[in-house]
């Protein structure tokens, strides 16, 4: 049997209301690498990333067909237990969204919601994961403040450590960088780099120098369509598919 | 811009220095706190103690408090989180018509409903032989009537929240209602506060529907199967009416004056509270 990746998206379909909004995605997203989303605004970057947790769950008049498969599990299966799939992921939104509590409760609400981590030693694992994020340093005496005082920069770290900290295995970024200055962005782009050796991670974006920078596989969506996917260096070298030479080109965007 | 602004405080401060002089005549008679705290009130002997009003009134608003925050908050959570875009689009016009009815209507519908109800079956539910003209049927058309104002200033509160900010909680694994408790009631609470002030300040003032249901004896109340009189059922209730009692007229007059401030104070404070929370929200 061939070894599957832990994540697999077949025929994706995607309706709000009536509109289909994602056309018969199908993709094999390769582990412990960074595959990069790009695409014209619009075509449904964000939307394909949400389906992967099931983040379109609670919006009104959603409809997804086809199958998304997490270490061979149809997440979109009756059966599947959704906080078990999300727990698999850690997100990262466009703007970071700090929960209304301490730096430290941000990392801790994870583990504590999921009952993971002894009591004793929760203390230890934020630690651990905000030294992960590059993040320690900066706040270890003042982690009792409200995580919104943190510079915006900081907050994003902040929101991967918290991520990280439910123990998952894939991360998930909505063009994680845009509300960061250059330096910051920087900083969590040598973040993602790192953690692929340990996690799989799946990045959107729109900038394509920064596609290049960290990507190790491409998906070019356009409209709704995956129109061509593939290593990133063969992609960026030869790309196969008009529309995805014309974005590359800066012809459409 | 600034002296438009400057006009309803001004107002306010001119009708509270009007009321104080118009109950001048009592203040010389007696000292303020002493009419404050005495529960006296026996016009024809000279005593005015508006203690069983100031209580009548704290009872009432307590017993409607009690009874519409936890559901009035509920029902914002459903509405604002769980029910479907149709039907919070459906609700949402129906609380605010609700907010708006003249409080005759809500004191009629209690004479009718709740009083028998209080009187027939739950005060002998709990052993107690009563009229239904009491606190209780006070305290209930009362929460009803201030459940609109709580509901609709909590849903402003809950949306202003970022729907970002749930995904965020939503995508660590918590579940809905973990994510309702840790983070919406966590983040919108100063404005659940501000909603419930503003709830309040509506409860002290709030006259006829009361006055119609709550009994009217100016006793002190013991339990909330006794009867009851509010400070704006007083005024309401007499103005006009006993003038020939010498006094009666101060007496009234610092009443109001009592129950204008009392209403300020939580008016003010809600606002407060509310230019607090927007702040943050920004
Ligand atoms: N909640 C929603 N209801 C209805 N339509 C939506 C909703 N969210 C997104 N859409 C539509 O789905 C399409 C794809 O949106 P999506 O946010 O996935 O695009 P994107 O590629 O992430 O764009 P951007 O680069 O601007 O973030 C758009 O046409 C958008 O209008
Ligand atoms: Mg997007």
């Amino acid at each position: 049997m061939e070894i599957r990746p832990h994540l697999s998206v077949q025929n994706l379909n995607v309706y709000f209301d009536q509109l289909r909004i994602l056309k018969d995605v199908s993709i094999d997203i390769p582990d412990h690498k960074i595959t990069v989303i790009i695409g014209p605004s619009g075509c449904g970057k964000t939307t394909l990333l949400k389906s992967l947790n099931r983040l379109l769950d609670p919006l009104d008049g959603v409809r997804v067909e086809g199958r998304v498969l997490v270490d061979n599990v149809d997440i979109y299966d009756p059966r599947t237990e959704v906080t078990e799939v999300r727990k698999k992921m850690g997100l990262l939104s466009q703007r970071p969204q700090p929960l209304p509590m301490s730096i430290y409760d941000n990392v801790a609400y994870g583990p504590r919601i999921h009952n993971h981590v002894d009591k004793k030693r929760l203390g230890e694992v934020v630690e651990q994961y905000l030294r992960m994020a590059g993040l320690w340093e900066e706040v270890k005496d003042r982690l009792g403040e409200p995580a919104s005082r943190l510079s915006v920069g900081q907050q994003q770290r902040l929101c991967l450590a918290r991520g990280l900290a439910v123990g998952p295995e894939i991360i998930l970024g909505d063009e994680p960088t845009s509300a960061l200055d250059p330096q910051s962005s920087q900083n969590v782009e040598r973040r993602l780099i790192e953690l692929k050796e340990e996690y799989t991670v799946i990045v959107v974006t729109h900038i394509l120098r920064q596609a290049k920078r960290i990507a190790d596989y491409i998906a070019f969506l356009y409209l709704g369509e995956l129109v061509e996917h593939g290593p990133a260096a063969e992609v960026f070298a030869n790309p196969r598919d008009p529309r995805m030479r014309a974005y590359l080109t800066g012809e459409i965007s | 811009m600034l002296v438009l602004t400057c006009v309803p405080a001004f107002l306010v401060l001119l009708i509270l220095v009007g009321l104080f002089v118009r109950a001048r005549p009592i203040l010389a008679e007696k000292p303020f706190f002493s009419l404050l705290f005495s529960s006296a009130w026996s016009p024809l002997k000279g005593d005015f103690g508006l203690f069983p009003f100031i209580m009548g009134t704290l009872w009432v608003t307590f017993v409607s408090l009690v009874l519409a925050v936890p559901v009035s908050l509920l029902t914002a959570v459903f509405l604002s989180e769980y029910a479907p875009r149709s039907v919070r689009e459906f609700t949402k016009p129906i609380i605010d018509l609700l907010a708006g009815l003249p409080s005759v209507i809500y004191g009629v519908w209690g004479v009718l409903l709740v009083v028998p109800l209080v009187g027939r079956i739950i005060a002998p539910f709990f052993g107690v032989t009563s009229s239904g003209y009491t606190v209780l049927a006070g305290g209930i058309v009362l929460a009803i009537m201030i459940f609109p104002t709580i509901i609709s200033v909590s849903l402003e509160v809950f949306s202003s929240i970022p729907y970002q900010m749930r995904e965020a909680s939503l995508s660590l694994g918590a579940t809905k209602w973990e994510t309702v408790r840790h983070v919406v009631l966590k983040k919108g609470l100063q404005g659940i506060i501000a909603a419930i002030v503003l709830g309040l300040s509506r409860a002290f003032g709030e006259t006829m529907a009361v006055l119609m249901v709550v009994g009217n004896i100016p006793r002190l109340p013991r339990s909330v199967f006794d009867g009851g009189y509010p400070l704006p059922a007083l005024l309401a209730n007499n103005y006009g009416e006993m003038m020939s009692v010498p006094l009666y007229d101060a007496a009234l007059m610092l009443a109001a004056a009592v129950l204008l401030l009392v209403v300020l104070f939580f008016n003010v404070l809600a606002r407060l509270i509310l230019v607090r929370v927007e702040r943050r929200a920004a």
